[in-house]
């Protein structure tokens, strides 16, 4: 049994404890445990940085549309939100330093050394079998063959999760360049600041686009999920959904006798509740954000 | 003895006793005709005789006079010396046999300036029955039938010798010089007239006053006693009563408290309402025309018939105003007395009696100013006279003047586009400099193009505070009127973007290029050129460097030949883009049919499973834990 699944033993013996104490309230079925609580919180810091983020910088961005004047107006005039998003990129800045600092924690806890980690088969890297099940996916959508035996991470996580690390490095770089031009033009020229204005802008197009219409689908929103999939943030799931979704990754930890120790009581309906209700606020928030985006470009764009 | 000269027998005949005492009895005949001296008799035809050399003094007076003038020119009608004098028989002017003796000069005059006569006949000499008004005047009845000698006779106003018409300025009867000449014998007529004048206005400021021929005709100067003057007491017998009417209905009302208190206190009635005639009843029924102002104020006056107002006046226009409309009648105050229809404050609400929308000259206007005096109002100049109370704002008179007001479209108008940074440059002083060297001025743009001035960015009546926000966010727009292109590849960059959003501190228009002072960027007094573009950089960016001001104030990416690399980084992004969400999409849209299918094949099995699965993970669960005892 690996750390990892040891940590999850105790997080879910945590669990346990505190759902016992809310007695004899909660009968539902045992879960199984997908995120830690770590991954969770930096999850939701991440989706509160991230509207934010788009939100301050479609207002400028799109400066010409009225739904820019009247948001940039609600958040306070353009230098507050100016302020917010600099704060925002800051939080997300420390969401991906967290993150980085969690890998190292877990190779360290978990693994023998970087290559176990990444080769492993939990790894994020994309591998070989995510070739593979891309083209078995292929196939699978246009009814030529069966759904891909999936494990724990899809291709289309992966996808997901490297874009975020490609979001940070070219949206941050520049960002920090718009943020400090003065500094750095002292090596670059005048004219990098105008590339990165653009850079910056237009990936943050593509992120914002991505994020809140194929990533929503794809993992929030699918038809077998609906209306949600609150995962990420609860951090559980129903078992039935584990062996559908990601059969080979129950397949493994049942065959190693290893399920139990990831499975945890669920949590209070109020907690799922409130947490469907950040869920919610955040997927309108996101879907308003595109609807501006493309209110902006295609019938107020000059 | 006779000889005939120009078809008419002369008699050449001299009276020696009259010569003999004449005045020039002492002279002898050679004294005069000096050319036979020393000639055998009989001599020939004598050469006309010169009085000027020995009376050289008035012989230059006659030379310079009409008379004088015309003989000169060879005018058969001119009179010489002898034609008044006579010749051998030339006795002293205080001898009454003398031809010029007061009392005979009329007469000698008149043989020319009488009806009928060749004179009036054919020169134009715009009085008539000269001779017989003087006659039945009263210095002619003075001099004529009761003989006095000291009566003013023609040489006592025309002079003798140095007759001039009354258009030059030297002539005795010169407007300016009536009051000196008149004074001659009339010499305390200031204290007579003191309740109508100031007896030394005529003569220090005869140019715009009544002068004595206005009242007192010449050659018709009656000989009634002027019991009923001119005085303002005379007027007020009938004016003071509040019931007066004119036939049209007016109150003719005149009010002394209200005279009193004006700015014409000290002046009478009849300087202003001239025409008058004392020897009338009613003195003011010889009236005929309108208080004309321009009599004394002369220069406002000529203004005032060149602007639009005047020019309308002229053109018996009913709209146009005239300087009672504006200033008012008997209560007139100076414009800096606060209760003035001209003091600076009351201004905007004196020609918006007129020119407020709706009214009768906005109504005709036809150009592109609307709400004039509501938008006065509320600009930067309408609040600091209504608002402050600070008097030396522009108001409507302060950029249009007073008198002279014209159309835009006049190029003598102060608000014509070539005259507007002269007229704003009034008040703001050293700002019209600045903008005479910028490249707005057509004396350095050298361009045939319409050029913007004051009025272009600020606007005329609707101008506000350079440092509010709307001023700040709007002056783009106002730059990008003629500046389309660059205004727009502004608002694509950072700057243009917040400036947008309606943050004023980001750089706008301005803050690089300068507002009154905008120079090419190629002149080195631009905020812009090599040397001050770090320095303007610094303004908001305190530590800029040469390498920061690289950063390009107007890219676009939609130029490749200007900004290739912006150009083909938008492109990249936008493809990148593009690519992503094709792949992203149609893997979603692929994926839907499937999911669907999956969410109801789920649906239906979901329960059962979960039940089942449930169990199964139990049974896991109590083998693990038994496993887990074992160990």
């Amino acid at each position: 049994m690996s750390s990892e699944n040891q940590e999850r033993a105790t997080v879910s013996a945590s669990l346990d404890r505190s759902s016992a104490k809310h007695g004899e309230e909660h009968h539902g079925n045992r879960e199984f445990v997908r995120f830690v609580p770590l991954e969770r919180a930096l999850h939701a810091t991440m989706v509160v940085s991230f509207i934010t983020l788009a939100g301050t910088g479609m207002s400028l961005k799109f400066s010409y549309t009225p739904w820019a004047r009247v948001l940039s107006r609600f958040l306070g005039g353009f230098q507050t939100a100016g302020y917010i998003h600099r704060f925002a990129a800051t939080i997300m800045f420390c969401v991906f330093f967290t993150h980085l600092v969690s890998l190292v924690k877990l190779k360290n806890r978990e693994y023998k050394s970087w290559a176990d980690m990444i080769l492993g088969p939990n790894s994020m890297l994309p591998t070989l079998k995510d070739g593979r099940e891309f083209v078995q996916t292929m196939k699978w959508f246009l009814g030529k063959g069966p759904r891909p035996q999936y494990s724990r991470w899809t291709y289309w996580e992966k996808f997901d999760y490297f874009a975020v690390f490609w979001g940070i490095f070219i949206i941050g770089s520049t960002g920090l360049t718009l943020w400090f031009p003065v500094l750095f033009t002292r090596i670059l020229p005048g004219w990098f600041i105008n590339l990165a204005t653009i850079i910056h802008s237009d990936e943050a197009l593509l992120a914002t686009g991505f994020i809140f219409t194929v990533h929503f689908f794809n993992t929030h929103l699918r038809p077998e999920k609906f209306p949600m999939d609150v995962v990420v943030f609860t951090g559980q799931m129903p078992l039935a959904e584990l062996k559908r979704d990601k059969p080979m990754e129950y397949e493994e930890l049942k065959s190693k006798g290893e399920l139990h120790l990831h499975m945890a009581e669920p949590h209070p309906e109020v907690v799922v509740k409130m947490i469907r209700a950040f869920a919610w606020v955040a997927l309108s928030l996101g879907f308003s954000i595109v609807i501006g985006i493309i209110y902006a470009m295609i019938f107020a764009y000059r | 003895m006779s000889t005939k000269h120009g078809g008419k027998t002369v008699s050449l005949f001299v009276d020696g006793k009259k010569f003999a005492p004449s005045v020039h009895g002492a002279v002898g005949c050679t004294g005069c005709h000096a050319d036979l001296e020393g000639k055998d008799f009989p001599h020939g035809t004598p050469a006309k005789v010169k009085c000027g050399s020995c009376h050289s003094q008035e012989q230059d007076l006659y030379a310079k006079s009409l008379h004088g003038k015309a003989a000169a020119r060879g005018d058969q009608l001119a009179p010489r010396c002898v034609n008044c004098h006579g010749n051998h028989d030339i006795v002293p002017v205080k001898d009454k046999r003398s031809a010029v003796a007061p009392l005979r000069i009329p007469f000698v005059c008149g043989t020319c300036h009488q009806e009928g006569t060749a004179v009036m006949k054919t020169r134009n000499i715009d009085q008539h029955d000269i001779l017989t008004n003087y006659t039945e005047s009263i210095h002619g009845e003075a001099v004529l039938k009761k003989g006095l000698t000291v009566a003013a006779t023609c040489a006592s106003c025309h002079t003798a010798h140095s007759i001039l018409p009354h258009t030059d300025p030297n002539s005795s009867i010169a407007r300016r010089n009536i009051a000196a000449t008149c004074t001659k014998c009339h010499g305390q007529i200031e204290a007579v007239h003191r309740k109508i004048i100031r007896g030394e206005l005529w003569e220090k400021e005869s140019n715009v006053l009544p002068a004595c021929i206005d009242c007192h005709q010449p050659h018709k100067v009656r000989s009634v006693f002027y019991d009923k003057g001119m005085a303002n007491a005379d007027c007020m017998r009938c004016h003071a009563n509040p019931t007066l009417k004119a036939k049209d209905g007016r109150s003719m009302l005149v009010s002394e408290v209200e005279v009193a208190g004006s700015r014409h206190a000290k002046v009478a009635c009849s300087q202003c309402h001239s025409e008058v005639n004392v020897s009338h009843n009613r003195p003011c029924e010889t009236i005929t025309k309108k208080v004309d102002c321009s009599k004394c104020h002369e220069a406002v006056g000529e203004d005032y018939g060149r602007s639009i107002h005047g020019q309308l006046t002229a053109k018996n226009d009913p709209v146009a105003p005239g300087c009672r409309d504006c200033h008012g009648t008997h209560g007139i105050l100076g414009k800096t007395d606060p209760k003035s229809t001209t003091f600076p404050t009351n201004i905007p609400g004196l020609c918006s009696k007129c020119h407020l929308e709706g009214k009768k000259a906005a109504l005709r206007y036809t150009g592109t100013q609307h709400n004039i005096i509501g938008n006065y109002t509320e600009s930067i100049h309408g609040k600091g006279l209504l608002e402050s109370g600070l008097t030396v704002t522009a108001t409507c008179t302060g950029c249009h003047t007073a008198h002279r007001i014209l159309p835009a479209k006049d190029p003598a108008s102060t608000v014509n586009p070539k005259n507007v940074p002269a007229t704003c440059g009034k008040c703001h002083n050293g700002i019209e400099d600045q903008f005479n060297k910028s490249v707005h001025s057509p004396s350095v743009s050298g361009t045939d193009k319409e050029l913007p001035v004051c009025s272009t960015c600020h606007t005329a009546h609707t101008i506000s505070r350079t440092d509010e926000t709307g001023f700040e966010l709007g002056v783009m727009t106002t730059c990008g009127k003629c500046h389309g292109e660059i205004a727009k590849s502004y608002f694509e960059t950072y700057h243009g973007k917040v400036s947008r959003l309606g943050y004023t501190k980001a750089a706008k228009c301005f803050d690089c290029h300068g507002s009154h002072d905008i120079a090419k960027i190629s002149d080195p007094r631009s905020h812009l050129s090599r040397d001050n573009v770090v320095a303007t950089c610094r303004k908001c960016h305190s530590n800029a460097t040469r390498r920061f001001a690289g950063y390009l104030t107007h890219a676009t990416h939609h130029d490749p030949k200007k900004y290739p690399i912006l150009f083909y980084a938008f492109w990249g992004m936008t493809g990148l883009l593009v690519g992503t969400f094709v792949v992203g999409g149609v893997h979603t849209l692929l994926w839907l049919p499937r999911a669907f299918q999956m969410r109801r094949e789920l649906k239906e099995a979901e329960a059962k499973e979960e039940a089942a699965l449930q169990a199964e993970a139990e049974r896991e669960a109590s083998n693990g834990s038994s496993e887990k005892d074992k160990e």
